[in-house]
């Protein structure tokens, strides 16, 4: 027994302050991206929440600069973009697409500059791969201690806002009907996912964290018709691959090919794929769904959307 | 036939004690420089079916945002259940036109009429047995009970349009708005939401007032029309207002009205011959089942 735990989990992972700090900060970016991610794909709002990301390495960089925590430059970055997506229309479907694109154009074009300085102030490329790719198991203390502030944030929007999100998620139509402020509503939500994305490019980086957002939700989806189910099983599924992300790259570390350990970015992302997969292929559509319907009419969609 | 007039009497006297639902007094709307409405007057009572007539952009989409309190009107007002102002969003049910639900949104048509009753709340809401039951109610009480589990926006256009009904009426509205209802229904959902919003009226003593451009598909049920043209509305019995002199006045231009099978066909008409003037042409086409009697059709229901 003893042996098949020691195999699992490599020598002193549980004792590692470093591993305790990546379980609790990836477990809160996990935990905040599956919840405010699930809005983010029903709304139709992944490419906003993918921009989000892209923007907020402009934030990272600027940090890495001024000598402060990324995180910070990524959550004051990603809810000013989040803001400026607002103002611009992203309420509106082409408008929506419209203002995303600009914003996340302009965002990607001052990473590049601070990035570049950077680069060339310290000539390593250090600052741009733990923007860019994450830095889970060299966060400080303080910084935890901020991104459980933050994410503590992100839930309590969407648990607050959680009924008129949903029927103006559902039908923005409805929900004005139902005298709910549907763009508050809409902009507060995409603050949440401003903030769960933050989360994320801290532990697994700016590009990655996406993936965190939209794959666990879009896995959920398949697996339950409640919307309540849906956003837990979302979390579960984020919390799932981002411990088993870090606890594989703390086993790799023995692995090939230059017993340096993998990143965590690249465990968490294949799983989130992994569970994406099983939930899309191995899992039957749930009682109560019509398949055959669903299946028909969804074609339809689509087929209208293309 | 003296019984019956008597009864017709007697149910019009019932009528008009009954609890005024809503009151469009005198309304006219100006939006850009055009007048949109023009001195629109109605009133609905409880328990009233009455069909909002009118072709694309006479006006019916604006005379429901003014009873809904999104429009101030330039001229005249609306009282809902005899007041004035108020908590509009609480008194009136709406369903709005057009209203597009993604197959992929995790929402069962039980989430969305639970929505109806608390979705402008904040919080998480805890379930509870009271909860459950009501929607459960509604949910039986539009015919929904069959696809109560299953993804709104995976049912059929017309299984879509009773959810819609449970999600405004859950609430208890007095008086419940609808906006092209019956627009992209085949046949058959037609007829079957049309009866089932008639008998909901009656039941509960909601007055219900939906936008159509068809008037046909509401003639068994209506109690009242109020017919729309060029942002000028016309409110009576079918009878009072469906004429050719009626119409005529409304539109501005000739107009004939043609009674075929207990069906109107309403279209412009020659005005240089009023020889063959379109009063003669109905009283030969006219038969007893052309006219929409409330209690007839009750009886057969």
């Amino acid at each position: 027994m003893s042996a098949v735990l020691q195999a699992v989990f490599a020598p002193g992972f549980f004792t590692s302050a470093p591993v305790r700090v990546a379980l609790l900060v990836g477990g809160m970016a996990a935990l905040v991206s599956g919840v405010a991610g699930t809005f983010a794909v029903v709304r139709g709002q992944s490419y906003a929440g993918h921009a989000l990301a892209d923007i907020s390495v402009t934030g990272g960089s600027a940090s890495y600069l001024a000598g402060v925590s990324p995180l910070w430059g990524f959550a004051a970055v990603g809810v000013a973009a989040a803001a400026a997506m607002d103002l611009i229309g992203v309420q509106r479907r082409r408008g929506r697409d419209l203002a995303t694109g600009i914003v996340r154009g302009a965002g990607l074009g001052l990473a590049a500059l601070f990035l570049y300085w950077g680069t060339t102030s310290t000539s390593t490329t250090g600052a741009t791969v733990t923007i860019l790719f994450g830095s889970i198991f060299t966060i400080s203390a303080s910084t935890a201690g901020a991104a459980a502030l933050l994410g503590a944030v992100a839930l309590a929007i969407v648990a607050v806002l959680y009924r008129p999100l949903l029927l103006s998620s559902a039908s923005p139509e409805l929900a004005f009907a139902r005298g709910i402020p549907v763009r508050i509503t809409g902009a507060l939500c995409l603050v949440a996912v401003a903030l769960a994305v933050s989360l994320s490019a801290l532990t697994i980086g700016a590009i990655l964290s996406t993936a965190l957002l939209v794959g666990p939700a879009a896995a959920a989806l398949r697996l339950t018709s409640r919307p309540g189910l849906a956003v837990l099983w979302s979390a579960v599924i984020g919390l799932a691959a981002t411990w088993l992300g870090v606890l594989l790259a703390y086993d790799s570390y023995y692995w090939p090919p230059a017993h340096q350990g993998w990143p965590v970015s690249f465990f968490v992302v294949a799983l989130v794929l992994v569970f994406y997969l099983l939930a899309q292929f191995a899992v039957t559509r749930p009682a109560g769904d019509r398949p055959g319907r669903a299946r028909s009419l969804a074609a339809g969609h689509d087929g209208a959307g293309a | 036939m003296v019984d019956r007039n008597t009864v017709i009497t007697a149910e019009l006297g019932r009528a008009t004690d009954r609890e005024q639902a809503l009151a469009v007094e005198g309304v006219s709307v100006r939006l850009g420089g055009r007048e949109v409405l023009h001195d629109v007057r109605f009133s609905i009572r409880a328990g009233e079916f009455v069909g909002l007539i009118g072709s694309n952009g006479a006006g019916k989409t604006t005379l429901l945002r003014v009873i809904l309190g999104l429009q101030k009107p330039a001229a005249g007002q609306v009282r809902i259940g005899g007041e004035g102002g108020g908590r509009r969003d609480r008194a009136v049910g709406y369903v709005p036109q057009k209203i597009e639900l993604d197959p992929d949104m995790p929402l069962r048509a039980r989430d969305l009429v639970g929505l109806g009753l608390d979705g402008n709340r904040f919080g998480i809401p805890l379930p509870s047995r009271a909860r459950r039951a009501m929607v459960d109610e509604m949910l039986h009480a539009v015919g929904a009970a069959d696809f109560a589990d299953a993804r709104v926006g995976t049912l059929s256009g017309g299984e879509q349009q009773r959810v819609m009904i449970a999600h405004a009426l859950i609430s208890k509205p007095r008086l419940l708005l609808m906006d092209e209802p019956l627009a992209n229904l085949d046949i058959r959902s037609e007829q079957e939401i049309v009866s089932l919003l008639a008998r909901i009226s009656k039941e509960r003593g909601i007055a219900v007032l939906i936008s159509a451009h068809e008037i046909n598909p509401l003639l068994p049920v209506m109690d009242r029309v109020v017919y729309m043209a060029a942002g000028r509305a016309a409110s009576g019995t079918t009878d009072e207002v469906v004429r050719p002199d009626v119409l005529t006045r409304l539109y501005g231009h000739h107009v004939d009205v043609i009674h075929l099978h207990g069906r109107v066909l309403v279209v412009a008409g020659r005005g240089e011959e009023p020889a063959i003037g379109p009063r003669d042409d109905t009283h030969v086409l006219h038969t007893d089942q052309d006219v929409p009697d409330p209690d007839v059709t009750e009886e057969q229901r």
